[in-house]
């Protein structure tokens, strides 16, 4: 080995060292994170103890509203509730930057992540327009041009269609000098192609772009969600028997009386049960499975297929529901990519096999997209559990510093701690209109 | 007691409008169609139990009604809410909904009674009084900011303490998801609480406080019909609901 070889090897070194150190610059060390969770079940489960939280104000004017999406649509009568659009806006008074907020999967426009986040953008000067997520029973019937969601181009096109309409209600109204977009879990994801499809439309040119906890592969994150309900002890036919019994340990600790209505409510539950991470993950995928059951059986109805109704029949809002129901909770995320999403859309890509089918829904896919548009920045958790081992590595390889990696915080866990709060606030700037 | 007279005319007015109104639509069979991928044979365990199981003999009654709420809900009772709220300052509604409360703890301490349940009684019967005196008529929550707990007791509950179950589920007019029993332990709860009222309130101090108890409680519930962001809206809150009141029953 010759001394340049030593020196060159030597050079290699510090310049990865340094590469590694100014790329990796984004990931917060444990030291110097205060969010109290370290387990990331928990967290996922818990969320953000009360002395953690960001102080945001109590109220904000964030008013729902609604919006006819397909004026030709003819909705099913047992979904007759549900054919205008619903979603939320904050506007402030004088010109100011504006903000769409995706919701996460099977969340409303006006849910407690979608409120809280709204609140500290309002607080910034923001104008906020927040929607639900493409995977929410209201947006499925009102908003989805087939019916069949989990589709990242399509759901992109469904949602930038509700953007755009909405906008066109809104702009009399208000004063924007900048249009935002962020969204948190499967709306991070969804904020991504948003924020590509904008750059070929050009219908807002987006400043900047925040994703916050979203997956790297739909599928992967569905899969790991799925596996979680075999988590409950005796499998999903015993969903029954473990809720009693969770609720039976919870209710003989709340006879030794702690106070319920506090909003630290199920950070007490958490460190009184003491529960095992097993049965927390069954409690995150029976949460996912009830509204991944609601959502197959939406899509079901709204593309009439004959997944788990019988195609051609119809429903009423007086039918009684409880057998889909039934069968929704006992089918798997991954079964409605395999039975009735592929096979609904495979004569549109005749050359992908269904493997390259579910797999390029995925950021993998626009990473070359993702790694080159710098307005794009990334808030995420190294510990989420929707993520499997290794795929967190994706967000700093190819974002480099704009993706902030955070050591705790479970899934979506932090977004109320006061760090994740200030830092998701600065992300976008400073506001014009500030308050 | 007049007015339970009137709840009971309005809500017989009501289940014969749902039940004769247009007559139930025809429901398509199942059977009648091509199977889907996933069908109910192929899914469900042949002895297994409905994981969201609640007994509904009554569905398609239940269905109807839940129906009329939400139309209800939307159409009057959540505008006069709004009403209501742009009228009366935070400060004032919050007086409104402590003075409620009052009643609502008087009750709770009778029904803990009825149960054998002198812890209950205490920090109840506490509640009442120093707020009726402290706390002006019950219009601030005094005991609250002394951490008096505050254990909620009805009389379903009590029924269900000596070990009356729930009946078949049950959705009231206007007020929403119930069973047979707990509707029919809010008889002498109402009855009580009219009395009371009757005895301690001027008549048209009363007539106000009858015609606010229920804007109060609509403005104090979160709920929203078909909002909920699930196709089984209707499954998912009866389960809540009796999982809710199976718990209540425990404490």
């Amino acid at each position: 080995m010759t001394i340049r070889k030593i020196l060159q090897q030597c050079f290699i070194g510090l310049f990865a060292t340094l590469f590694v150190s100014a790329t990796f610059s984004a990931i917060i060390s444990k030291e110097d994170y205060g969010y109290p969770i370290t387990d990331r079940f928990a967290a996922t489960v818990v969320g953000t103890p009360d002395g953690f939280q960001a102080a945001l104000p109590e109220s904000i004017p964030f008013e729902g509203r609604s919006i006819t999406i397909f004026p030709e649509r003819v909705t099913p009568d047992v979904f007759f509730y549900g054919s205008k659009l619903l979603y939320s806006v904050a506007l402030q008074d004088s010109k100011a930057p504006l903000i769409f907020l995706i919701a996460g999967t099977g969340a409303s426009h006006n849910g407690s992540k979608s409120v809280n986040m709204a609140k500290a953008f309002y607080q910034a000067g923001f104008h906020v327009v927040s929607i639900s997520s493409p995977t929410y029973n209201n947006f499925v019937i009102a908003a989805s041009k087939t019916g069949v969601v989990g589709h990242a181009e399509r759901d992109a096109e469904d949602i930038y269609r509700v953007f755009e309409m909405i906008w066109a209600e809104l702009k009399n109204e208000i004063d924007v000098s900048s249009f935002n977009l962020t969204g948190y879990s499967l709306g991070g994801f969804n904020a991504a192609y948003v924020s590509k499809l904008d750059d070929e439309r050009k219908s807002f040119i987006f400043d900047r772009v925040l994703l916050i906890n979203p997956p790297v592969s739909l599928y992967n994150s569905i899969s790991l969600l799925d596996r979680m309900t075999q988590n409950i002890p005796g499998g999903i036919n015993n969903f029954n028997e473990f809720v009693d019994k969770l609720i039976n340990a919870y209710t003989n600790t709340y006879n030794e009386g702690f106070d319920a209505g506090g909003g630290d409510f199920l950070y007490k539950v958490y460190q009184s049960l003491n529960l095992k991470d097993e049965e927390l993950a069954a409690l995150i995928g029976i949460s996912f499975r009830i509204s991944s059951g609601s959502l197959v059986f939406t899509s079901d109805v709204m593309a009439d297929y004959g997944y788990i109704k019988p195609k051609g029949m119809e429903l009423n809002r007086y039918s009684v529901l409880d057998v889909y129901n039934e069968v929704s909770l006992r089918l798997g995320f991954t079964d409605y990519y395999h039975e009735f999403f592929y096979p609904y859309y495979r004569a549109d890509y005749p050359n992908e096999s269904r493997d390259e089918f579910i797999s390029a829904i995925s950021l993998r896919s626009i990473e070359d997209y993702l790694r080159n548009t710098k307005k794009i920045t990334v808030m995420h958790n190294a510990d989420d559990v929707i993520l499997e081992p290794g795929e967190i590595d994706f967000f700093p390889e190819v974002f480099g510093d704009r993706a902030t990696i955070y050591p705790y915080g479970g899934h979506c866990g932090n977004m109320n701690y006061r760090d994740n709060v200030a830092r998701m606030v600065a992300s976008f700037g400073k506001a014009g209109g500030q308050q | 007691m007049k007015l339970i007279l009137c709840n009971t005319a309005v809500v017989l007015l009501l289940l014969s409008l749902g039940a004769c109104s247009s007559g139930p639509p025809p429901q398509q069979q199942a059977a009648d169609f091509p199977e889907p991928v996933f069908a109910a044979k192929r899914i469900l365990p042949p002895d297994h139990a409905d994981l969201t199981a609640v007994y509904d003999p009554w569905t398609g009654l239940n269905k109807r009604i839940y129906n009329f709420n939400y139309h209800f809900n939307k159409a009057i009772f959540l505008p006069v809410v709004r009403g209501y709220e742009a009228v009366v300052p935070s400060a004032g509604r919050t007086g409104v909904k402590n003075f409620f409360n009052n009643f609502e703890d008087l009750l709770t301490m009778l029904n803990s009674a009825l149960q054998l349940k002198p812890n209950k009684v205490a920090s109840s019967g506490s509640r009442v009084i120093v707020n009726s005196t402290v706390g002006v008529f019950g219009l601030f929550d005094v005991a609250t900011a002394m951490n008096i707990s505050r254990p909620m007791e009805d009389f379903g509950q009590t029924l269900g303490h000596w070990g009356v179950g729930q009946g078949p589920y049950l959705v009231l007019p206007l007020i929403g998801p119930s069973n047979l029993r707990d509707a029919l332990g809010k008889l002498p709860d109402t009855y009580v609480q009219i009395t009371v009222q009757d005895k301690v309130l001027s008549q048209p101090v009363g007539l106000s406080a009858m015609l606010l108890y229920p804007i109060d409680s609509r403005a104090n519930t979160a709920f929203r019909y078909y909002q909920n962001g699930s196709a089984f809206e209707y499954q998912m809150v009866r389960w809540l609901y009796s999982t809710k009141r199976e718990l209540d029953v425990k404490q």
